[in-house]
């Protein structure tokens, strides 16, 4: 089972809605234990930072999912569910995020429209079997004004340029998380959501499997 | 790089489709779904629904349709027409719309656009402006075009990007309908004063125009209704001119 987890943001409908069209056992839920038991969590997000950590805080979800993570739990995050894993944003000045990822969140400057709103190529450095069938360069959904700067090596998945070149997802042992919208991407975004839940299903089958 | 946008607009009446794509391939060019997933095999890059819906009872077909849609069709969508409080904006966002797009309401009360943008972020609350000629400048109406404000449309544009808006839906009313393309003047003034996305809208008639508005006018964005209703043009024709003519679009 996938776990959406439902804090009280924007945009949790349609993510829950791809899942349902694709197939998968995928639950909107706030329920701790059934996060917990879940072989993969979603963290679907819009809005702003500072009240993103709040609602997870207020729900008692923060410490757990921080948990989670540590203990490579495969997790997706989308947009906010990417900038959270960070140390903090320019969004919310003194707001500790998940910091999972080193780095901060600092807002786009300098001759761009902002929000940075459109479809935007995204390149692909750190290839990963979430992005199976997906070529490198495809075009991907973007609404978004702070971007990650991820201050590890080895994380950035992939790239896409906004006045600057910033790491448009990242991935750390099983967690991935993207600054685009997949549910949005029309067939090239529901290519990557059918990958990860490829990845839960195996995840779900090695949870399941006798020991001998 | 961020590519222009080409938004095909669906209008929408007591939860049926009345200005939309006339295929005949479609077997009810009515149906809400039907049409916007014949947008998104198109490659539409985003889809705005307007509901004219007149009726205060049937107000809530809007929701409805945005639902059905919503399930389907796995794109950035837009919902306005009414818009009037929080609410309204609530409720069109949970039933799987991105983003509202307000012009009266927020005219007669500049601070919801703040109260809006701090509920559900400045990325989902685009404000409509209705400009037509006045002299040199140009006036912002509401009510559906019908009621004058006296307010400068480059001043308000700017106004709402200060408020708190993620972004400015264009249209020129005395280009509106007459298929003679946008208003360049309008469109790149607003577009060079503000720094927030502005989508362009009223008097496509040809692909050239579209250029123009992106180019010449510098919008972000095209919002087109009956060049792609009458089957003129498909979407992947528009974008073809344009990629053949150096603009970045998705294709």
């Amino acid at each position: 089972m996938i776990a959406i987890v439902d804090y009280g943001m924007g945009n949790l409908r349609s993510v829950a809605n791809a899942f349902e069209g694709l197939g998968a056992n995928a639950v909107l839920t706030r329920d701790k234990d059934a996060i917990e038991r879940a072989d993969a969590i979603v963290l679907p997000g819009v809005g702003a930072f500072g009240k993103c950590i709040e609602n997870l805080r207020k729900l008692d979800l923060f410490d757990l999912i921080k948990d989670l993570l540590n203990r490579d739990k495969l997790y997706l995050g989308i947009c906010l569910g990417m900038q959270i894993l960070f140390d903090s944003s320019e969004e919310a000045p003194g707001v500790a995020g998940m910091g999972f990822i080193g780095g901060r969140v600092p807002r786009f400057a300098g001759g761009v429209k902002i929000p940075h709103m459109g479809w935007n190529t995204v390149d692909i450095v750190k290839p990963h079997p979430i992005f199976e069938g997906v070529e490198n360069g495809s075009y991907f959904y973007f609404v978004h004004s702070f971007y990650c700067e991820p201050e590890e090596d080895g994380v950035t998945a992939t790239r896409t340029t906004y006045g600057t070149e910033f790491a448009s997802s990242v991935q750390k042992g099983n967690v991935f998380a993207c600054q685009f919208h997949p549910e949005k991407s029309q067939k090239i975004g529901l290519k990557l959501l059918s990958n990860f839940i490829r990845l839960s299903t195996r995840a779900s089958d090695s949870k399941n499997a006798p020991t001998a | 790089m961020l590519t222009k946008r080409i938004i095909p607009c669906l209008d929408v009446m007591d939860g049926r489709v009345v200005k939309g794509i006339n295929f005949v391939e479609l077997r009810d060019a009515g149906d809400p779904v039907t049409n916007a997933k014949a947008y998104e095999e198109q490659m539409a890059d985003e889809l705005c629904f307007l509901d004219i819906t007149a009726s205060h009872e049937k107000r809530g077909t809007i929701i409805d349709v945005v639902e059905r849609v919503a399930k389907e069709v796995f794109m950035p969508l837009t919902v306005g027409g009414g818009v009037k409080d929080i609410q309204d904006i609530r409720d069109i966002l949970l039933a799987g719309a991105d983003k509202v797009t307000i012009n009266t309401a927020v005219v007669e009360n500049p601070l919801f656009i703040k109260e809006a943008s701090e509920t559900f972020g400045s990325q989902c609350i685009c404000i409509a402006i209705d400009a037509k000629r006045k002299g040199d400048t140009f006036e912002v109406y509401t009510y559906g075009g019908r009621r004058p404000t006296g307010i400068d449309a480059v001043q308000w544009a700017i106004q709402v990007e200060k408020l708190g808006a993620g972004e400015i839906l264009l249209t020129s009313m005395d280009r509106d309908g007459t298929k003679v393309g946008f208003d360049i003047e309008l469109t790149r003034t607003i577009s060079e004063a503000v720094n927030i996305p502005v989508i362009a809208s009223g008097g496509v008639g040809t692909l050239e125009h579209l250029y123009e508005g992106l180019v010449d006018a510098k919008a972000d964005a095209v919002l087109a209704a009956s060049i792609f209703h009458y089957r003129e043009y498909t979407i992947m024709d528009a974008k073809k001119y344009l990629k053949d003519k150096g603009v970045n679009v998705r294709c």
